[in-house]
């Protein structure tokens, strides 16, 4: 039974990376309509590097992922501070307010973002993103930033104020320190989570501000060559490796309590 | 508004000297949880607030045409038979990838538990939740490489049998279906998983000595204890699912006409956004029933 088991797993792990590497070669393929036999060529990621459309949208890509992260570490950990530390009314119902982002189809955010921003006046571009890309963030950073707490004592907190220390204090010199893991590793979340948005970015982009999974998007609509291949396989490696640092400061599947 | 709601933090545990002005506690609580809720609804709150008044005008209200409010774009259903057939195929494709899903990361959780331990384990789960945090796009279109004609489904079979035609499948609800399959399945795998690693090995062992065959053990007990992990997987998988519409896009091309594309349509090249809207609304009902009526089952799995 357990080698069973373990074929069948192999067998998981192979109908998940076939695609991926399948996709990864093909864009080492010399040929232009993913011809075989296979021959071994850097061609399309040499056009990549001439390719001005595709570098400004990953550009575009890293830009805005940075500003979410930051914006949304910064807000969720507050957020996070009251909802994991305070007593008050209307607790749970501000916990149920943080779930719409995350389960809520991105198709029905993004149009309704894309209707209230025209609408507003607040338009589409970079700013819109923007927007859209912290309030999809700020969720999961709560999330983590909130398991960090339930693995740090509260009394901790408060054997230093009875020995003097301030709450203001005690909380940057006592609990911050405890959290940066925690902090961290929303923060790498929240940078993933923007790098790889693609609904929300699809509905506020324009024409002139893209970013590269709408820029993919639309190349794989109107036809398109393996350079596609090349810089998917670039965003790719990118956000897995974010993704495995991610994963050696929060455990994923892990909810054992470390205290 | 917000700051009526909130009342005083609990008395603290002994408190030493503070300096005489500190605020009260629900001051710096409503200052740390402003900035998020203040975002939230700009970003997500006004909007669908916004959407849904939108789905009740006339037109889309950009040109010189008079917008009048009508109940008319949620009688579409009605007015445009067609989209009951779409409807249809969109509950579908949600309906079978969310079972084969559950049936696949059943077993996997199961052989996750009962073959791997330790370090393998951990491994093993890392590796297969790494492709769901990846760039859903990216992984679609990775599957165009393999079922298209003369794409790698193909190679392989004419390495075995060099005169066979195609069996590619690109551009058909198969594939959709396939791509959504890969899209979800590491999520049902996690929370099965969730639910079954608490299981304690004795119950099972105490089972198997009693003399239970293995489909007893499979289906009595693993099944029933893993059913909350089943239950919000098939939810988190169906909801996001029946909202898709870059996978039938790319994956289904002609055929790939779901509910998620003719939303999409309506923003991007019909401009009709009160129909938009009020397809979106149905389709948020849709969820929020879903959400609703599991909602019991979905709390203790996150509590977890």
């Amino acid at each position: 039974m357990k080698s069973l088991g373990r074929f069948y797993l192999i067998a998981t792990l192979v109908f998940l990376y076939t695609p991926i590497l399948v996709m990864m070669a093909m864009g080492f393929n010399e040929s232009q309509l993913y011809e075989l036999p296979f021959t071994f060529s850097t061609r399309w990621y040499d056009a990549l590097w001439n390719n001005k459309i595709l570098l400004t949208a990953g550009m575009n890509s890293i830009i805005i992922a940075l500003i979410t992260s930051v914006v949304a570490t910064a807000l969720g950990t507050m957020a996070s501070v009251a909802l994991s530390r305070r007593t008050f009314r209307g607790k749970s119902l501000l916990q149920l307010m943080l779930l719409p982002p995350i389960a809520i189809p991105w198709l029905i955010t993004g149009t309704a973002m894309l209707i209230f921003f025209y609408w507003s006046g607040i338009g589409r571009g970079m700013h819109a993103l923007l927007i859209g890309h912290v309030a999809l963030a700020i969720p999961y950073v709560v999330l983590v930033v909130g398991t960090g707490f339930r693995t740090i004592r509260a009394d901790l907190e408060e054997a230093a104020m009875s020995l003097g220390s301030t709450p203001v204090h005690a909380f940057f010199s006592v609990t911050l320190p405890l959290l940066y893991p925690s902090i961290l590793g929303a923060a790498l979340f929240a940078f993933a989570v923007s790098l790889d948005q693609f609904v929300i970015s699809y509905f506020l982009a324009t024409p002139g501000y893209t970013t590269l999974p709408v820029q993919i998007y639309s190349s794989i609509r109107k036809g398109f060559t393996p350079e596609i291949n090349a810089i998917s396989t670039v965003l790719l490696l990118g956000s897995m490796t974010v993704i495995l640092i991610f994963a050696r400061f929060a455990k994923p599947g892990d909810t054992r309590d470390k205290r | 508004m917000r700051n009526d709601q909130l009342t005083l933090a609990p008395a603290r545990g002994p408190s030493g000297p503070r300096n005489g002005r500190a605020l009260p506690p629900w001051v710096s609580t409503t200052a740390l949880l402003m900035p998020t809720y203040g975002w939230l609804t700009i970003a997500v709150f006004l909007p669908l607030l916004t959407m849904f008044a939108f789905s009740f005008l006339s037109a889309t209200p950009m040109g010189k045409a008079p917008i009048v409010f009508t109940l008319k774009q949620y009688r579409a259903f009605f007015d445009q038979p067609y989209l009951v057939g779409i409807g249809i195929t969109s509950l579908l494709i949600g309906f079978w990838t969310t079972l084969i899903c559950a049936i696949l990361g059943f077993l996997a959780a199961v052989a996750l538990v009962r073959s791997t331990f330790g370090k393998t384990r951990e491994m093993l789960l890392i590796l297969i939740l790494l492709p769901f945090w990846t760039n859903g796009l990216v992984r679609v279109f990775s599957w165009t490489m393999v079922l298209r004609e003369n794409g790698f489904l193909d190679s392989l079979l004419h390495m075995v049998a060099p005169d066979a035609g195609s069996i590619g499948f690109l551009y058909t609800r198969y594939a959709i279906v396939v791509g959504l399959v890969h899209g979800y399945l590491p999520y049902m795998i996690l929370t099965c998983y969730i639910a079954l690693v608490t299981i304690d090995d004795a119950i099972i062992e105490a089972a198997a000595s009693l003399g239970a065959r293995w489909w007893t053990i499979l289906f009595k007990i693993l099944l029933p204890l893993a059913a909350p992990g089943l239950i919000s997987g098939a939810v988190l998988t169906f909801v996001p699912v029946i909202g898709s519409f870059m996978e039938p896009r790319i994956l289904g091309g002609r055929v790939g006409v779901t509910m998620g594309t003719v939303i999409e349509d309506q923003f991007t090249q019909a401009f009709n956004w009160p129909l938009g809207a009020s397809l979106s609304f149905t389709l948020l009902a849709v969820v929020l029933a879903i959400f609703a009526t599991f909602s019991g089952v979905l709390r203790r799995g996150t509590a977890a």
